[in-house]
């Protein structure tokens, strides 16, 4: 049975043992709701609008949040992993500040920025900067000597030793920082969503607390599960794949 | 243009030592020459050409271009690696237009360029592979047209072909031969084979054992284009060879008394 079957079946008889599991009526609903339960509350939830709002304004902060980190994180690996000093003083503060859960900035957040917009983007960006910074500087330490020197041979430097060179050959690494970046800053949102900010997927699992819809509380954990794979494997593994085919790394 | 090696000497220093690379090394390559560096390995070979690049300096003495002082690197002296030091994220084409895009050459300039170095190394069609697409001898002449896309004074090859397997080798002797007939191109061409140096060259500069030095100078006038078996060659080679090989073998014992000694 070849692995897609399997996993197909799997997943089904999953299905088929909660809808079981569900119609015993051991507990109810609201502890213990059914797959078409949950499946309704996704139904409701698109058919007045509150999932589809929810899930706009979530990835509306995770792609400005990610974005900075994106705009931070790449120079500053850049400078990490071409300078001395950096790497020393700067490298070194980044490399402690990750072993920080980043939910941990949310109070420095809150007492800094106030109940904003701005409070759970700097949460974001804290959970994804770090693992980009790290990756890039990672990369350009690992550019091939040869690559520089050809370029310089060939007239390079600065803007397109950097831009041309050392860049693109860290690109690899650079990918996979995003992507575990991307991971980083979707839990970062969805905890500090779920702590405070109103709106979004995380709201969305609080209400349903509040409200005891133990149904919209599932349907929301698929939802979230759904964009974070949904967005790995549709934009990241497959740039992963073709960067490191091209560069000729070999495919893990 | 005229390149001047003036008493060049360079000695690294490492965490296990000293080493005396190259000692007081004086030479001169006239425009149009076709001169290679012979001697055993690790006699500073590369050394020497990654200075005369402008990729490392020396402790002493002076690299002068048409007598300018070579500060730096630069496109008027392109080098060739072993490995063909390709960028793997760009196709052949843009590989070879890397250099003309530095130089800030409008874009369809670089192309046709590009094209017409391609063709030049019988690569027309390969445009748009990769470098994960093409073999070892391609690389070499992708880079051999990226270098010479660049018009360069001088053309610095450190044992590009080293790598090859013969057959390829021999092709690109020919083809470089060619290639430095109708082009009138500089070169200077690093290796440790006799019979390349002499299939290349017309002029042989034997390198000492460290600290290098010019040992002995050798001219080569035979016929072009010249093949690695042309009997000519061999005799040639075999007195060349004698020289080489003295210096292999104090090369030899250098390292030697270096492991008796640490
Ligand atoms: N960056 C460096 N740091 C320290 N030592 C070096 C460095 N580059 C070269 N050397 C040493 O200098 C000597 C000359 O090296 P070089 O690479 O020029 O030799 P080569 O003649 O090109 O040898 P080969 O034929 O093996 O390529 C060697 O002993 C080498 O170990
Ligand atoms: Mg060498």
């Amino acid at each position: 049975m070849n692995g897609w079957r399997l996993k197909l079946l799997f997943f089904v008889i999953l299905l088929v043992i909660w809808e079981g599991l569900a119609r015993l009526r051991l507990w109810p609903a609201y502890v213990f709701p059914s797959p078409v339960d949950v499946v309704q509350s996704i139904l409701s939830g698109f058919g007045d609008g509150s999932y589809s709002l929810a899930i706009l304004t979530s990835m509306r902060r995770i792609l400005i949040g990610y974005g900075l980190s994106l705009g931070v994180g790449i120079p500053l690996g850049l400078l990490l992993g071409r300078i001395r000093v950096v790497q020393d003083t700067i490298g070194t503060l980044v490399l402690g500040l990750q072993a920080l859960p980043s939910i941990c900035w949310l109070p420095l957040a809150l007492l800094w920025f106030g109940l904003s917009e701005t409070a759970i983007l700097f949460v974001v960006v804290m959970g994804a900067v770090l693992s980009v910074t790290l990756s890039t500087a990672d990369g350009v330490r690992n550019t091939p000597p040869l690559y520089i020197r050809a370029a310089r041979t060939m007239g390079a430097r600065q803007w397109h030793l950097y831009s041309g060179v050392i860049l693109p050959a860290a690109l690899p690494a650079i990918l996979s920082g995003m992507k575990l970046g991307w991971s980083f800053a979707w839990r970062s949102l969805m905890a500090g969503e779920l702590l405070y900010v109103s709106l979004g997927l995380g709201q969305l699992l609080t209400m349903g607390r509040e409200l005891n819809d133990m149904s919209q509380v599932i349907a929301t954990m698929l939802m979230i599960v759904a964009i974070g794979l949904v967005v790995d494997r549709l934009v990241f593994s497959p740039l992963e794949r073709h960067a490191r085919e091209r560069w000729g790394l070999s495919v893990a | 243009m005229k390149l001047e090696l003036r008493s060049i000497s360079k000695t690294f220093h490492t965490r296990r030592g000293n080493t005396y690379a190259l000692q007081e090394i004086t030479a001169e390559v006239a425009s149009g020459e076709f001169v290679c560096l012979l001697g055993p390995s690790g006699c500073g070979k590369s050394t020497l050409l990654n200075i005369v690049a402008g990729l490392e300096r020396p402790d002493a003495g002076v690299v002068l271009i048409d007598d300018q002082p070579v500060t730096g690197p630069g496109r008027d002296r392109v080098m060739i690696f072993q490995e063909a030091a390709l960028f793997p994220w760009l196709n052949v084409r843009d590989n070879v237009t890397f250099g003309l895009n530095v130089a800030g050459l409008p874009r369809s300039e670089q192309l046709a360029i590009a094209d017409r170095y391609l063709e030049r190394v019988g690569l027309r069609g390969f445009e748009k592979a990769y470098v994960y697409e093409i073999s070892g001898g391609m690389k070499q002449r992708v880079a051999l047209a990226r270098a010479l896309a660049l018009d360069p004074l001088v053309l610095l090859m450190d044992e590009p072909f080293a790598a090859l397997d013969a057959q390829t080798r021999d092709l690109l002797h020919t083809e470089l031969q060619d290639i430095w007939l109708h082009s009138g191109k500089t070169i200077i061409f690093v290796t440790h084979n006799v019979r390349e140096a002499l299939v290349l060259g017309d002029r042989v500069l034997l390198m000492s054992a460290r600290p290098g030095r010019i040992k002995r100078e050798f001219c080569c006038q035979l016929a072009r284009p010249r093949q690695i078996e042309d009997h000519a060659l061999v005799d040639v080679a075999r007195e060349v060879l004698a020289d080489l090989r003295e210096e292999v073998m104090a090369a030899k014992q250098e390292v030697g008394s270096e492991r008796l000694a640490a």
